[in-house]
């Protein structure tokens, strides 16, 4: 009950998407994909988002109670998490109300900003770990190089067959590269689904009894 | 002051609070991260129930009588048992339902990663290009393979999959960082265009 039979509905509904995937009747591309997966699979979703939130929201309150470390900011958490929420809830989604407000100046400032700041710790980081230190990690810098200039004007004032030779690098090495490994992940990916497929693997039941 | 510019100073001073982490963590910065997760969280709560929960359990439900639809979405609320100590094993039911779509993977996997790959691998080595790429496929996929070991002539061959693997994660490398410095000069413009010119 606790284990066999998450397990039985997932040997069982693995191989009927299996069949899926061979099998071209209606019966399964129309009414197992379209009447019966997806809009289960939708009817799922709120209660999970739900799950995340609570989750979320008691990490943060445990934190203030203990008076965890930095525990101050958390009640930043719950401010920005409830204003926008009743925003939503009570002024409604559409552009000039105070949740549309919020999401443009102030969450994706900030979230274009954390992947900003991104730019400077790849920098760095490259500078810690390409210094040409092996013929590979020259080569791996060399690369890198040639196509991050060739996107910018100054690579094609350097010379003007540097994007041509990003190009070769996209279209030829890199291709090859990214195909070997690309077929070794569907190796995996295949091996793995047989696992879950015919029981071997049950990490996803978690913990427990 | 118009309220364009006091929409664009609220933007700009949380974009300077997450630039202030490049001197050192810090109180502003500290705020700023908490109030973008609170944010999101919130943001995507009202997205899930508009964009979710109305079309997908709400309409067919009360409006369209689809009284099957009340299943998955009790299996779905089983996802909340996790929150209990008793009661958790109930969630790996909801998991199981999202699970099962692993049979699917495996065909999926099968045509895209493998089939497709192999078929556009496999063609007549008629230019210079697809004899490097066809070595290049074969080399990498050699080095991934462990049961013999990588020395003599062998090694020397497989080695050359290494150098194709270099240039391929310096290739991504590059584009990645201009894909972040793009970002960067998108937040540059917007204190530098958007704030400073409306200040003028």
């Amino acid at each position: 009950m606790k284990k066999t039979i998450p397990m039985m509905i997932v040997m069982i509904g693995g191989l009927i998407w299996l069949f899926w995937a061979f099998s071209p009747h209606y019966i399964m591309q129309e009414d197992f994909l379209y009447k019966f997966y997806i809009p289960w699979s939708w009817a799922m979703i709120p209660p999970a988002t739900i799950l995340g939130i609570i989750s979320l929201s008691m990490m943060h309150k445990a934190k203030i109670q203990r008076r965890a470390h930095k525990w101050q900011y958390s009640f930043f958490f719950f401010a920005g998490f409830i204003t926008i929420t009743l925003a939503g809830f009570l002024g409604g989604t559409q552009k000039g109300g105070l949740y549309m407000w919020m999401f443009e100046n102030m969450q994706m400032p900030m979230s274009a900003t954390m992947f900003a700041l991104l730019a400077f710790y790849m920098a760095s980081a490259a500078y810690k770990a390409f210094r040409a230190r092996s013929p590979e990690a020259t080569v791996l810098l060399l690369a890198a190089i040639i196509v991050m200039l060739a996107q910018v004007p100054i690579g094609t004032r350097i010379s003007k067959y540097l994007p041509d030779i990003s190009q070769w690098i996209l279209d030829v090495p890199n291709l090859a590269s990214k195909r070997g490994i690309m077929l070794g992940v569907g190796l995996g990916s295949i091996a793995t689904s047989l696992k879950i497929l015919l029981g071997i693997e049950r990490s996803y039941l978690g913990g427990g009894d | 002051m118009s309220f364009e510019l006091f929409s664009n100073l609220i933007g700009a001073f949380f974009t300077l609070c997450i630039f202030s982490f490049l001197y050192k963590d810090n109180p502003l910065y500290q705020m700023a991260e908490q109030l973008l997760v609170g944010l999101s969280v919130g943001y995507s709560l009202v997205l899930t129930y508009h964009r979710v929960f109305i079309p997908y359990v709400y309409q067919p439900i009360v409006i369209r009588h689809q009284f099957m639809l009340i299943i998955p979405f009790l299996i779905g609320v089983l996802y909340l048992t996790r929150l209990t100590r008793k009661l958790s094993w109930l969630s790996r039911y909801p998991i199981a339902f999202s699970v099962m779509g692993v049979g699917s993977s495996f065909a999926l996997s099968l045509h895209t990663a493998i089939l497709v790959q192999m078929r556009q691998a496999m063609v007549p080595l008629e230019s210079i290009n697809l004899t490097l790429i066809f070595i290049g496929t074969i080399t990498v996929l050699l080095y991934f393979f462990f049961s013999k070991a990588h020395s003599g002539t062998y090694g020397k061959f497989v080695n050359v999959g290494k150098w194709y693997m270099m240039i391929g994660f310096g290739a991504s490398f590059g584009l990645t960082v201009m894909a972040r410095v793009s970002l960067l000069i998108g937040r540059i413009q917007f204190l530098v265009l958007d704030v400073l010119g409306l200040m003028k």
